[in-house]
């Protein structure tokens, strides 16, 4: 579904991906790990077109994209839940999920998705006419994912949805995202919660300094003698 | 006596109500595209010209020539934004500011050499007459200015909250990152911005092209003007256009009325300093 190949992004001269090759099989959950300043949202901002990358190649179901602008890259079906939420602060609930349906891909059928995010969220819509920026971090996190979901994404990339989140609303968050799986949906998942992240994922790997040290099955990195010195604490 | 100063800050309302409309423009495109357009009153004299234009040589009626010449404004606006600014939005302020005011110095040497240094009136059939209202005396011309300008204003406010691209502009303002993130087509959204900001100006300019006179160096006094109400009602607030262009508007009259019309511009710039001592944000502006 997602296939990046030798990814360079630099911020001036500090260079923040060296080389980043990994793929993403369609229908799969694949897991990026690694410390803080790893590289992880970098990564996704520049597979989103949000970032242009020096070098490299970004294919997402079969098209070149990149170093294409963002908005061409969600109508292809390319959605992201981004570090820190980013919903809209002094718009309401309903106006920051139907401007997810913007996209010209998922404009004529914005009234049946608004309608399934409903169902999905149903604390979004009793909030439905409220200040986004009102919301609790947990329902924030509810309306950006809602907001995605309004995009009609094929693939979705999660960018830490737990940070900042209270325990039982980490669960939750984490149950939507194992419900979009079965649901069918690819996902990419970026979490500093490594053991949880990397028991739901089929695919992981390990980002360092911007380099892909580690890469393989979720439930065989839980059990590399490194991952678990490195990032369970084990 | 009373009565004379009643109509005169009447008449200063009415005029202010124009000027809110142009400095919309200016706040509308600061609140999202974070770019302050020093071309604004050339772009408000380029209008008055057009008006002007039309109106001689093809006898349209400035209310009638408005739509076309609101048009004409967005399309140049749009074209600005896209062609000229987008590649300077994230420059720093002092590399816009250049960059504008070199726009604003080729429209107003442009107006120069099509039309001349000389002032440029328009007089429409109606110019003279007034309404009776109570004991007041209200000009026609200046009511029905003052009352598009409030339509027009009103009509924007509308399309802010109401319509899917004005929402989506709004969300631009709102958190850019956020825009991006679901695909907005973000450049487009600060072009039409722009084309709406211009739209103002050209809306404003064929309304104040029946109250005043236009020529070359009216563009770089409407500029100051503009950014005198928006800085007094606050930058970014459409609210605040509204206030600081009827406050300006009245101010205007009263100094003519008390000292002499010479006069005015010293009082608009008197309640500037005011306003930046005793609230730096504007009458109408969020506090940082
Ligand atoms: N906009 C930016 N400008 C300059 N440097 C940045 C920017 N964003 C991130 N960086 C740097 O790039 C590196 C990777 O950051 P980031 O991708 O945010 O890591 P992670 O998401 O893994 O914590 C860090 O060293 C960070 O300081
Ligand atoms: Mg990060």
């Amino acid at each position: 579904m997602l296939d990046v190949r030798d990814l360079d992004l630099f911020y001036g001269d500090a260079q923040a991906l060296a080389g980043v090759s990994f793929g993403v099989p369609l229908g799969s959950i694949t897991a990026i790990v690694g410390a803080n300043g790893a590289g992880k949202t970098s990564l996704i901002r520049a597979i989103a077109g949000m970032e242009t990358p020096r070098a490299g190649t970004v294919r997402f179901d079969g098209h070149d994209i990149t170093g294409r602008e963002s908005f061409e890259i969600c109508d292809l079906g390319l959605g992201q839940v981004a570090e820190g939420r980013q919903v809209f602060p002094t718009m309401s609930v309903e106006d920051n999920l139907e401007l997810g349906a913007m996209v010209p891909r998922a404009r004529k059928d914005a009234a049946a998705s608004l309608e399934r995010v409903w169902q999905m969220f149903p604390r979004l819509l009793e909030r439905r006419r409220q200040m986004a920026g009102t919301l609790s971090g947990g329902e924030q996190q509810m309306l950006a994912i809602g907001r995605c979901l309004m995009g009609q994404p094929r693939m979705i990339m999660f960018d830490e949805p737990s940070l900042g989140l209270s325990p039982a609303m980490v669960h939750e968050v984490f149950a939507i995202i194992r419900r979009l799986h079965e649901e069918g949906m690819t996902i990419v998942l970026v979490e500093q919660n490594v053991a949880v992240s990397l028991h739901m994922a089929d695919h992981a790997c390990v980002l360092e300094n911007g380099h892909v040290v580690m890469e393989g099955r979720g439930s065989d990195l839980l059990g590399d003698d490194r991952v678990r010195a490195a990032y369970l604490g084990l | 006596m009373t009565i004379d100063l009643a109509n005169q800050i009447v008449t200063g309302l009415l005029t202010g109500l124009v000027y809110s409309l142009m400095a919309l423009g200016l706040s509308v495109i600061f609140g999202v595209v974070r770019v302050v357009n020093f071309a604004h009153g050339e772009m408000t004299a380029l209008a008055m010209y057009a008006a002007w234009a039309l109106f001689t040589w093809a006898e349209l009626d400035p209310l009638l020539g408005l739509p076309l010449i609101a048009l004409l404004l967005f399309v140049l606006g749009y074209v600005m934004q896209r062609g000229l600014i987008d590649a300077f939005v994230a420059k720093p302020e002092h590399m816009q500011f250049i960059l504008l005011v070199a726009v604003a110095i080729i429209m107003v040497n442009g107006s120069l050499l099509v039309f001349g240094p000389d002032a440029h009136g328009i007089q429409v059939p109606y110019g003279f007459d007034t309404y009776e209202v109570g004991p007041l005396l209200v000009d026609k011309v200046r009511l029905l200015a003052a009352t598009a300008a409030l339509c027009i204003s009103g009509l924007l406010m509308l399309f802010f909250r109401r319509t899917m691209t004005g929402k989506a502009i709004r969300a631009c303002a709102d958190n850019l990152v956020g825009a991006r993130v679901i695909g907005l087509n973000v450049k487009r959204l600060y072009a039409v911005t722009f084309g709406i900001g211009a739209a103002c100006v050209g809306a404003a300019g064929a309304l104040l092209s029946m109250l005043i006179d236009v020529m070359p160096s009216s563009g770089p006094e409407l500029t100051m003007l503009a950014f005198i109400i928006v800085i007094v009602g606050g930058l970014g607030s459409m609210g605040g256009a509204l206030l600081g262009g009827i406050l300006i508007g009245v101010s205007e009259v009263l100094a003519g009325y008390f000292l002499m019309p010479s006069m005015k511009g010293m009082f608009s710039f008197a309640i500037l300093i005011l306003i930046l001592i005793l609230r730096p944000q504007g009458l109408m502006g969020a506090r940082k």
